[in-house]
């Protein structure tokens, strides 16, 4: 056998973990704000963020696609922007691969940070400002090593979705080689091209990479349950 | 003078505080649960906010009107009922967490300093706090707020959630703290054993409001206030070790109202200690009696006496200069005795415990 996959698979792989990656480390930037937020607030607000932040988890992807494509088209408010920007327009770029990803996973980021944060006994920022720490010291120094399990789990479950995702792809990217094909996409045109064994190495693939992911999740994060 | 007043009310709640009291010593704030003990300590550490609250602390503002200093400015240490240790760090860099917050300039004292008051030295070396003690995790907990070189130390109920054993244990560090550090201490107890101990002054809680606050053996010896009718209430009496009697194994205790005798301390002569008597502890006879194994008998004045209850009245008796004790009688002991306001009596005291 000389090689289980293609070229144009590799850089379909290549192409679906930079994305996976990037998304992540925006997820992680944009979501802990937002979970620690939710996490501590009284306001009324509360129950509408919440709700925004989980739609992705119940609504299809084609409909988060859909809506993200016009308000990225030239029309749609984003694209006015970035075209008044200079950069032109999102949708069928990686960039607007990006953003799409970021508001599709963002639930698999937010709910395990938020979780975790909400386990985090009052008392113990509490013992932090008596013990001089002002509000962001406590955060750093007490609440983000305490919420440790649900940054992991977060970050795991973040850059594995955005991973698993195909119907936004194919709404906001296309299937672009290079640019936008990731390897949901590469799978399908597999199929279409009734081409089963590569598509085969790519499915069995992601089955693996899945499973061991979540594998490695489960045995070695500790769960938030400590004394 | 450290001066609070705060008013501040949840559904169910309400507390409407004014105090004043001097800025050294141990300041017990006791009373039942539900009085608001916790709540004004709260308060005073900024931890509850409340729209119109004062605080001073010895002439510095803290809160006042719309200027409210935040928790982490309060140059203040606090011990919470459980000990609160952040278990993501190792029992060294949870002793360290305030201490590197502070200015070096400010810190009164060094980290090995604090690890010997508190009989750290085996535990500095852990990696988490996970294994610890009740006991030991609290000294923990003490050891770090006094590393901050706190000006104003608030302790709530640090004792309760122990066990006897632990409390036991720890009850002496507390004493040393007492006795070693100028810091002054507001602490929060419903016990009034522990408040007996390490109390000099003593304030009164009910119902959200301070009823009453002073000296300890002064509020301890009015029969008006609520702690007259609890099952312990006493007097508490300051005096020096005197003398030691080998042969039987006793000490004798000097007071300015005559003297104790109680099982052999193994305190030097000179040396301060505090003793309490209880109210129950206390017998009345109106001659000096013959023939009698008790031997603490004081020369004693009645100047009050209230009933507690159908079957029994309280007596309040000053021995010599101004000592208070307290007696717990019978009424009918009481009118076989004719007893009354001013009356010279003896009074025997059963059993003395000393403790601190």
């Amino acid at each position: 056998m000389e090689s289980a996959f293609s070229s144009a698979d590799l850089s379909a792989i290549w192409l679906t973990f930079k994305l996976a990656a990037v998304v992540t480390v925006i997820l992680l930037l944009v979501g802990t704000p937002i979970a620690w937020w939710l996490a501590r607030t009284r306001s009324w607000w509360k129950g509408p963020v919440g709700a925004v932040v989980a739609l992705p988890i119940v609504l299809p992807p084609t409909v988060i696609g859909f809506y993200l494509l016009v308000a990225m088209g030239p029309n749609g408010p984003l694209g006015h922007l970035t075209q008044a920007l200079g950069i032109g327009l999102l949708p069928f770029t990686f960039a607007g691969l990006v953003i799409a990803s970021v508001f599709y996973s963002l639930p698999f980021v937010v709910q395990p940070l938020q979780n975790a944060f909400e386990a985090i006994p009052e008392r113990a920022l509490e013992t932090a400002a008596t013990l001089r720490a002002s509000a962001s010291d406590t955060f750093f120094s007490v609440a983000l090593p305490l919420a440790k399990p649900g940054l992991l789990t977060a970050s795991v479950l973040g850059f594995a979705h955005t991973v698993g995702e195909f119907g936004v792809v194919l709404m906001i990217g296309g299937n672009i080689p290079d640019k936008t094909r990731v390897v949901s996409v590469q799978i399908y045109d597999h199929v279409e091209a009734m081409e089963y064994a590569a598509a085969h190495w790519l499915s069995a693939g992601m089955v693996v990479f899945a499973f061991v992911v979540l594998l490695l999740l489960y045995t070695f994060n500790p769960t938030g349950k400590r004394k | 003078m450290i001066h609070a007043r705060f008013d501040l009310s949840y559904p169910g709640f309400a507390l409407h505080a004014d105090l004043q009291v001097h800025a050294h010593g141990v300041t017990a704030l006791f009373g039942p649960s539900g009085s608001g003990k916790t709540t004004l300590l709260r308060c005073i550490a900024g931890l509850e906010r409340t729209a119109n609250g004062l605080l001073q602390v010895k002439g510095e503002v803290w809160q006042d009107g719309a200027n409210f200093l935040p928790v982490h400015r309060r140059p203040l240490g606090y011990v919470f009922q459980e000990a609160s240790l952040f278990p993501h760090l190792s029992v060294r860099r949870n002793l360290e967490y305030g201490l590197k917050r502070i200015p070096p300039v400010q810190r009164k004292v060094q980290l090995e300093q604090v690890v010997e008051w508190l009989g750290l030295n085996k535990l500095i070396g852990r990696d988490s706090p996970a294994g610890l003690s009740g006991g030991e995790r609290q000294r923990v907990a003490i050891a770090r707020a006094l590393l901050t070189s706190p000006r104003l130390l608030l302790m709530d109920e640090p004792l309760s959630a122990l066990d006897a054993a632990s409390k036991h244990e720890i009850m002496p560090y507390l004493e040393r703290l007492h006795g070693e550090l100028d810091i002054p201490v507001i602490y929060v107890s419903h016990a009034l054993d522990e408040v007996a101990r390490l109390a000099d002054q003593l304030v009164l809680m009910e119902q959200g409001r301070v009823i009453a606050s002073g000296a300890l053996n002064e509020i301890l010896g009015r029969l008006d206030l609520p702690t007259a009718h609890l099952d312990d209430a006493g007097a508490v009496i300051e005096a020096s070790v005197a003398a030691h009697d080998e042969k039987y194994h006793l000490t004798r205790l000097d007071f300015s109202g005559g003297s104790l005798w109680v099982s052999k301390v193994e305190r030097a002569i000179g040396s301060m200690v505090r003793a309490r008597v209880l109210a129950r502890d206390v017998s009345i006879a109106t001659a000096a009696p013959q023939g009698s194994s008790i031997s603490n008998i004081l020369e004693a004045r009645i100047d009050r006496i209230q009933d507690e209850g159908p079957d029994r009245v309280s007596l309040r008796m000053t021995v010599g200069s101004g000592q208070i004790l307290l007696s717990r009688i019978t009424r009918r002991s009481r009118d076989q005795l004719n007893l009354a306001i001013g009356m010279e009596v003896f009074a025997q005291v059963k059993s003395v415990a000393l403790i601190a």
